[in-house]
């Protein structure tokens, strides 16, 4: 999604009003419960929230210049950074140390890099397709990536052929290096 | 529960354990090395201590690694070879930013007046939109990013200033550590009217 992206694609730039930033919160927690205990440390009530739509229906919401979450449509995506802050709350599937180099390339990533025996995915009932997944890789602490399921991970486990999660945001692509000022 | 702070490599902006999958690996671990030494030796193992340098970390992490030497081996080939990829792209990169260079050329306008053009910008990373304001409020003229003839873009500064410009221009060059880069200063008249006193 952010292959291309850059500050020729911002469209406006506004402030959130403070019962929107709540607002945002609730939902945030509601799709991460694991968010609940934190939400108030990540974003504070005094934080200042802004919301920077782009190119191709794109929402950026940054809490004190730096982009925390984003939103495509109706779901809210957070961003690296977000979640190399507080790991736990999201779901998380791993691949194996061969696929890191695709993924950071913004590759999606195959079936066979998640079943592979450096890989882990959570045991039936797994996630549902279409589910929001954070990638992390073998041996390493931190996720690398944030993608989308294009198979529930009981049929990656089966099928173990083809595309297997949508990339949406890597290390190193533009959001990554997207800065504000 | 509280939130984690990651550490993010100086260079390349991942987090360390990823900077060997980025083609700089080799600036990234003296920038680690040097900021972070516990980091270092807890990625890298004391390379001191081991006394082989690259070759031991390679088969320490092949000992870690999952998925089969023969992949393992292909993958750190792969590594070596983007690495130095990127390597001779910089060096390419840094050889056009040094051989390369700014032009201020000074256009006569009505009368006693004249506007600063600055142009070759483009090659050294600078925001031009930001240098504008800076200009302006510097200078306390008008200042406007525009296109020239040949579709290239340059900063406009209302006002004989091209010396100021010069100087700050070569301090923000200095501050990236392209101090040779050549600066000239070119005058152009209005056409057709040879006969106008500058």
């Amino acid at each position: 999604m952010f292959k291309k992206f850059s500050k020729e694609d911002i469209h406006t730039r506004t402030r959130v009003k403070s019962s929107v930033q709540r607002s945002l919160k609730a939902t945030l927690v509601k799709q991460f419960p694991g968010l609940e205990e934190v939400i108030d440390e990540l974003i504070p009530k005094k934080a200042e929230m802004q919301i920077i739509k782009c190119t191709d229906k794109i929402q950026l919401y940054t809490v004190d210049n730096e982009v925390y979450f984003f939103q495509k449509f109706d779901e809210l995506i957070p961003t690296l950074k977000f979640v190399h802050k507080f790991p736990q709350a999201f779901p998380t599937v791993q691949v194996d140390r061969g696929a890191i180099k695709f993924v950071l390339s913004g590759a999606n990533i195959m079936c066979p890099g998640l079943t592979s025996a450096g890989a882990k995915i959570p045991e039936s009932p797994g996630f549902e397709q279409d589910s929001l997944v954070i990638i992390n890789a073998e041996n390493k602490e931190n996720a690398l990536a944030v993608g989308k399921l294009l198979m529930s991970t009981d049929d990656i486990r089966s099928i173990n052929k083809g595309h297997g999660v949508e990339m949406i945001h890597h290390l190193g692509d533009c959001l990554w290096n997207f800065s504000l000022d | 529960m509280s939130l984690q702070q990651v550490v993010y490599c100086g260079v390349c902006s991942l987090p360390p354990e990823y900077c060997e999958f980025t083609g700089k690996f080799k600036r990234c671990k003296v920038w680690l090395q040097e900021s972070h030494q516990d980091l270092y030796t807890k990625l890298y193992g004391d390379v001191e201590a081991e006394g082989e340098g690259e070759v031991a970390d390679v088969t320490g992490k092949l000992a870690k690694s999952s998925i089969g030497e023969a992949r393992e081996e292909e993958l750190e080939k792969k590594l070596q070879k983007l690495q130095a990829k990127e390597e001779s792209k910089e060096q390419r990169e840094l050889a056009k930013k040094l051989s390369s260079k700014v032009v201020i050329r000074r256009e006569a306008r009505t009368k006693k007046k004249c506007m600063i053009a600055i142009s070759g910008l483009e090659v050294f990373e600078i925001d031009m939109k930001k240098l504008a304001k800076t200009f302006a409020s510097k200078f306390a003229t008008g200042c406007s990013v525009s296109k020239n003839i040949e579709k290239k873009e340059e900063v406009i500064v209302q006002g004989d200033i091209a010396d100021g410009v010069e100087a700050y221009i070569h301090a923000l060059l200095e501050e990236k550590g392209l101090k040779d880069v050549k600066v000239e200063q070119i005058e152009t008249k209005k056409k057709k009217r040879p006969t106008q006193p500058l």
